[in-house]
């Protein structure tokens, strides 16, 4: 069932629609930043590829109208390593969720920022493991009732803002769902910016965290709206507190050589042509 | 651009893996530092920047298989090499190769185990689990070399079959092997017979990535070709997307593993010493074939009808020829540096118990021991 005249029939398989997010989830709305960065930037579709690993998020690379590819749980950046060294001229865009890129693949994250490898991370944060039923994470703020962690969880969560960023990242941003603008203007600059890039989006899992927390799907956007507060902070300063507060923004912008382009020095040095 | 340097050298097993790699078109190569498969990303570091291909080092065995599989649907040849506990780390990823059907080779210069075991030393320990180590149902290939020349020219087999096959294709070469030194003749690259995957020729609105041809293999784009694809590692139809009903199921794994059961004897590779009027049956793999080839001979010369067997592909396994040629003899004899894997193998194929002789620790067996149970099995 084509959507006649769909608006992202050019970034996105329209064919593949509806996706088969709940409703009041935010994917759908990272999915459409992401669409709709592709085509204001002209980028050339065909050097892109769209990569995510496993999970509600990873769903996303089977709807982008690029080249694309699914891997397993926490392996879509090392996947996207091997494409974007291998094809300097391919641009490679992983898009997945908390658990799998900073439980599972979270050696891989800090490894893919150091290395500063050419591609960008668009991170969807729901703070728990959506498809598995809403079991805590590496986000999940302490105390939340999970169904693996009954009686709170006893755990601390990572900042991943603060994290990427001393990890290496050239860029690092974050947005919720509820500003669709700036994170589709922050996505636009990482499909162009030479270098590691990272945007964590919060979004809403109504169905797993939502339901469990006794939160409507619309508590859960009103509260993002409410707790999200724009500020020019340092990245360890930028707090991500769904009860409290959620500091937005870009954090770090910065210009530094590429895997690929240091690689290039060193193929000279071993006498070889790249 | 070619990778190939023609000559002949004194090196060791992994060096001339290395060398095969390149002259077999690999420009990729990833891998985490592992005892006895060092070498080979060394070597690796010094020749890929040379011919403009990539070395990278990762940060484990998971992403370095990972992203060999990204240079894989990025059109390039690629490889990964390590030893047993690298190979455990990677099979999930390796189940993934063989789902979307991406061509790559994986090295595992078998060292003792289990767990971290004898890193320096040699064994035959990972033959099983190269075979069913990854969930759900597979056919995998297997080569397995018994010299330094082997090394070289079965590197260059293990590419040709991944990419006709689209499947990753296993070199299964014991510590023994990697780390001997020993001649190593590279030809001139025109003389080396190189398979590249094949490519879609239709137009990319037509195209589905897992429609497969007459051999069973889908024709390959790549990344950055227009074409557009997407694989994943779920059950998936033609096109490429999920599908989890039960046919959809019943049929790309069929198809997967069919592809290769169909054309097994195709694919299977043994040397047979002696085997035509032979009494007694060895066989053996890697470096455990030349001595077990040293203990035939002298049992020949003894006046003991005795053949060596010598596997060179592990997978597929040759069931027909070990059941042709143990019917009706005395004795079957089976060598391997483990405790028992491959001979349950020639067991089932032979529909016999057979003389097995164990080897743990790095020491190969020595032809005496083989030619003993040669003697003790003719009896």
């Amino acid at each position: 069932m084509t959507p006649p005249g769909h608006p992202h029939s050019k970034s996105l398989r329209v064919e593949r629609l509806p996706h088969i997010w709940c409703q009041g989830c935010g994917l759908g709305i990272v999915l459409h930043a992401y669409a709709d960065a592709l085509e204001e930037t002209g980028i050339d579709l065909d050097k892109v590829a769209t990569i995510s690993g496993i999970g509600c998020a990873g769903r996303a690379s089977g709807y982008v109208n690029t080249d694309a590819f699914h891997t397993t749980h926490g392996r879509a950046l090392p996947f996207a390593t091997g494409v974007g060294i291998s094809r300097p001229d391919i641009k490679p865009v992983v898009i997945s969720g908390d658990g799998d890129l900073f439980s599972i693949g979270g050696n891989h994250l800090i490894h893919a920022a150091r290395r500063n490898v050419d591609m960008l991370v668009i991170c969807s944060n729901n703070f728990n493991y959506g498809m598995t039923g809403a079991q805590f994470g590496p986000t999940t703020p302490s105390e939340t009732k999970t169904p693996t962690s009954p009686y709170g969880n006893i755990e601390n969560p990572f900042n991943l803002v603060a994290l990427v960023s001393s990890a290496g990242a050239t860029m690092v941003s974050r947005w919720t769902s509820m500003h669709p603008i700036p994170l589709k203007n922050s996505i636009k600059r990482g499909l162009t910016k030479k270098g590691f890039s990272f945007i964590e989006v919060i979004t809403p899992c109504t169905t797993g965290y939502g339901r469990l927390n006794r939160l409507t799907p619309l508590d859960m956007m009103r509260r993002l709206r409410e707790k999200g507060k724009i500020k020019q902070v340092a990245p360890t300063e930028a707090v991500c507190d769904p009860r409290h507060e959620i500091i937005l923004g870009d954090f770090i912008d910065v210009e530094k050589p590429t895997y690929n382009e240091v690689f290039e020095t060193l193929t000279k040095r071993a006498g070889g042509e790249s | 651009m070619s990778g190939t340097q023609a000559g002949r050298f004194f090196v060791h097993g992994d060096w001339a893996c290395a060398e095969g790699a390149l002259a077999a078109g690999c420009r990729f190569y990833a891998a985490y530092p592992i005892t006895p498969a060092t070498e080979i990303a060394e070597r690796l570091a010094v020749r890929l920047p040379q011919v403009g291909g990539k070395f990278v080092q990762f940060e484990d065995e998971i992403g370095a298989i990972a992203s060999v599989i990204g240079a894989s649907y990025s059109g390039q040849k690629a490889m990964t090499a390590t030893s047993g506990p690298g190979i455990s780390l990677m099979l999930e990823n390796i189940g993934l190769a063989v789902m979307t059907e991406a061509p790559c080779v994986v090295v595992n210069v078998m060292r003792g185990g289990p767990s971290t075991g004898q890193p320096t030393g040699g064994a035959q320990g990972d033959v099983m689990q190269c075979r069913w180590g990854t969930h759900g149902d597979t056919e995998i290939i297997a080569l397995a070399p018994q010299s330094v020349q082997e090394m070289f020219d079965l590197t260059i087999h293990a590419f040709n079959l991944s990419e006709r096959y689209r499947t990753p294709v296993f070199l299964m070469a014991d510590a023994n092997i990697g780390h001997l030194y020993e001649t190593l003749e590279v030809p001139e690259a025109k003389g080396i017979e190189i398979v590249d995957r094949k490519k879609p020729t239709g137009k990319p609105a037509d195209y589905r990535a897992f429609k497969a041809d007459d051999d069973l293999v889908p024709p390959m784009a790549c990344f950055g070709d227009g074409y557009r694809l997407y694989a994943t590692g779920l059950t998936h139809n033609e096109k490429g997307y999920p599908d989890m009903s039960v046919e959809g199921q019943d049929r790309l794994v069929r198809r997967l593993c069919d592809k290769i059961r169909r054309d097994a004897q195709r694919i299977e590779m043994a040397e047979e010493h002696y085997t035509g009027d032979c009494d007694v049956l060895v066989v053996a793999y890697g470096i455990t074939a030349r001595s077990a080839l040293s203990a035939v001979k002298k049992a020949r010369e003894e006046g003991i009808k005795a053949g060596l067997l010598r596997l060179v592909t592990l997978w597929p396994f040759p069931d027909r020829r070990i059941e042709e040629l143990t019917r009706g003899i005395k004795g079957v004899v089976v060598a391997e540096m483990n405790y028992g894997q491959l001979v349950r193998e020639v067991e089932r194929a032979a529909m016999r118990r057979v003389d097995f002789l164990p080897k743990l620790g790095e020491n190969p067996h020595m032809p005496e021991e083989i030619l003993a149970a040669i003697r003790r099995a003719k009896k």
